[in-house]
């Protein structure tokens, strides 16, 4: 079983109890209405989707409900971090030289 | 002759036991879900006469024991009263923001007691429901096969199972199964 650490229970649960909800840190433009058709599909459509780590959404929907951030590597499936939403982007080479995620 | 119809309550009639395990429908409580942020914390203990509690998976219950306010998330906690107290009135006086939800009929509960409670519910429920990790008056939302529930353990071989009235027949089930495994 995969066990995610959430930020907000502050503690390992099942990954059955969480969903993955996309790409993080995608803002939203501020001048919706003034962009062309291709900054829109940029900004809704694409996503980086790398092989490696990836910073992604996940929301703890069947535990306290809330949305976090996490750093995931998408190759071996381990989480290196997982830090409450608002908070900055945690600094990957500090993270892989660290080893483990909490 | 007059014609009558029967309500029929969920869980009505269902009950399942071993020697090491009984599984018995709780009686009628009423329920609040609270949504609210830090600033009205505070007003909603005292109009509720329960702390709403702070730290992750803990509860707190009423000086007469019969409330129970559980965390399930840093702004939403689900309050029960076993005594079926109108609880909707108390919060009416608070001026904080909050959002405050009577639920009393949305959910159902099952106790599940006895040596073998904590195996019957690791039959489907992930969490380490271990008495070190899920202490007595340790509550949370998780997964109880194919259905969310809420888990409280009232003492250490007994545990509250709150879940949806419409999950109710699949509950009972699926745990009136799993006591039927010889290792629970
Ligand atoms: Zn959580």
């Amino acid at each position: 079983m995969l066990l995610i650490y959430c930020p907000y229970c502050q503690e390992e649960r099942p990954e059955l109890e969480f969903a993955h909800a996309g790409e993080a840190h995608i803002a939203r433009p501020t001048n919706m209405a003034d962009i062309s058709d291709e900054e829109f599909e940029t900004f809704f459509f694409i996503r980086s989707n790398p092989k490696g780590l990836a910073y992604e959404r996940w929301r703890h929907v069947h535990g306290c409900g809330c949305f976090f951030n996490a750093v995931r590597d998408t190759v071996s499936d381990k989480f290196l971090a997982t830090y409450k939403t608002g908070e900055p982007k945690p600094d990957i080479d500090s993270l892989t030289k660290k080893g483990d995620g909490k | 002759m007059v014609e009558t119809a029967a309500m029929i309550l969920p869980h009505e009639g269902n009950a399942a036991g071993t020697g090491v395990v009984t599984i018995t429908p709780a009686a009628f409580a009423s329920r609040l879900s609270i949504r609210a942020r830090a600033e009205a914390v505070a007003p909603l203990s005292r109009a509720l006469g329960v702390k709403l509690p702070d730290a992750p998976k803990t509860s707190a219950k009423s000086r007469n024991g019969k409330r129970t306010a559980l965390w399930l998330g840093p702004d939403e906690w689900l309050v029960i009263d076993e005594a079926g107290a109108d609880l909707m009135a108390p919060c009416a006086k608070v001026k904080q923001l909050h959002a405050a939800v009577d639920i009393s009929h949305r959910n159902v509960a099952l106790i599940v007691s006895g040596k073998g409670a904590e195996a019957a519910l690791k039959a489907g429920c992930p969490q380490n429901l271990s008495l070190e990790a899920f202490p007595v008056g340790a509550c949370s939302r998780t997964m109880l096969g194919k259905v969310e529930v809420v888990l409280v353990r009232d003492d250490a071989e007994t545990f509250r199972v709150e879940h949806w009235r419409s999950f109710s027949d699949y509950v009972f089930g699926f745990l009136a199964e799993a006591i039927r495994d010889p290792v629970i």
